[in-house]
C-alpha cells in the first residue's frame, strides 16, 4: 500500500495512509500515515461503530490536509475497544492463507 | 502515545516486518502538497480488502492464490460511490472478512465520508472509489508498472484532490 500511496502523490494527488503498522509505512517512505493499533482487516474500527470510524476518517483527513511536510506520522490515541486476545484471534482468518499453509507444511517436525 | 505496530501481529510473523526496505526505485522522497481547503476537495477512498461490486464485477482470484501461493491477484476496482451496505464482496484469503462483510465502513468508509460532504466539511466524495487485494507478489511488479497508472488515470480523470488509502 506504500507503494501505491507514493504512486498517487509522485503523480501529484495528496494522500494518507491509514495503517496499523506505521513503523512499517514509515520505513517505506509514506508521504502520511495515520497509525492505528487496531486488529488486521479493521482500518477504521468495528462494525456499526460509526463514531469511532467517524474518528478515524477524520483523523486521516485533518493529517491529508494539514501535513506539513513528507514522513508525517500520526498515530491515533484510541485503545481497541475489544479485549486485546480475543481481537488478536477474530482478526485471523478461519483457515490459514495459501501461503501460510505452505509454510507450515514446509515447516520440520 | 505511540502504536504498536505489531501488537495484533503473529509472533512468527514478526521477522518477516521488522526491517522493510524500500523496493528498487522507491527510494525518493514523494510529497504533493494539499493545497485546497478540505471543504472544497475531492477525496477518494482506497482499500485493500479485496471489495468488489456483487453480480456487476469478477471478485479477485483466489483459485488461482490457492494453487500458486506466492501469487496475489494485482487487479483492481472501480467502487461506485453510491455503493450501499451489502453490495459488496470480499476476496482476501489473510484476514476475517465477516467484520468488512458486515459493514464496509470498517475497510472503506464511504457513509462516513458522505455525512461529512452533506455537513460541508468536505467538498465532495470522489465519483468512484478504489479496491484492490493486499496480498501481493514480492516486488510488487504489476501494481507498480500497470495497476497504480491505471488508478491514477481515473483519479485523475474524476477531479481528485486527495486520497485516504487503507491496508487491511
Amino acid at each position: 500500500m506504500p507503494v501505491l500511496a507514493r504512486r498517487i502523490e509522485a503523480a501529484g494527488i495528496s494522500t494518507v495512509v491509514v495503517t496499523m503498522m506505521p513503523d512499517v509505512a514509515d520505513s517505506l517512505l509514506t508521504p502520511r500515515v495515520l497509525g492505528v493499533e487496531f486488529p488486521f482487516g479493521h482500518p477504521f474500527g468495528l462494525p456499526g461503530d460509526s463514531r469511532l470510524q467517524r474518528r478515524v476518517l477524520e483523523a486521516a483527513l485533518v493529517v491529508l490536509a494539514g501535513a506539513g511536510g513528507p514522513g508525517t506520522r500520526v498515530d491515533l490515541d484510541v485503545e481497541w475497544p475489544v479485549p486485546v486476545r480475543e481481537a488478536y484471534r477474530s482478526w485471523q482468518p478461519t483457515e490459514p492463507s495459501p501461503i501460510v499453509a505452505q509454510m507450515l507444511k514446509r515447516r520440520p517436525s | 502515545m505511540r502504536v504498536d505496530s505489531f501488537r495484533f501481529l503473529p509472533r512468527s510473523f514478526q521477522p518477516l516486518y521488522a526491517d522493510p526496505q524500500p523496493l528498487d526505485g522507491e527510494s525518493e522522497v514523494v510529497f504533493s502538497p494539499f493545497e485546497k481547503r478540505l471543504a472544497d476537495a475531492t477525496i477518494a477512498l482506497l482499500t485493500s480488502a479485496g471489495l468488489y461490486v456483487q453480480g456487476q464485477q469478477e471478485p479477485f482470484d483466489a483459485d488461482r492464490e490457492r494453487r500458486d501461493p506466492t501469487w496475489g491477484d494485482p487487479s483492481w476496482r472501480p467502487i461506485p460511490r453510491g455503493t450501499s451496505q451489502g453490495e459488496l464482496g470480499m476476496t482476501h484469503l489473510h484476514v476475517n472478512p465477516a467484520d468488512v462483510i458486515a459493514d464496509h465502513e470498517v475497510a472503506l468508509p464511504i457513509r462516513t465520508l458522505d455525512t461529512m460532504v452533506a455537513e460541508g466539511s468536505v467538498g465532495r466524495s470522489a465519483l468512484r472509489h478504489v479496491s484492490v487485494m493486499g496480498y501481493q507478489e514480492v516486488g510488487l511488479h504489476t501494481w507498480r508498472g500497470t495497476t497504480a497508472p491505471e488508478i491514477i488515470e481515473m483519479l485523475r480523470g474524476d477531479g481528485v484532490d486527495g486520497v485516504v488509502l487503507a491496508p487491511v
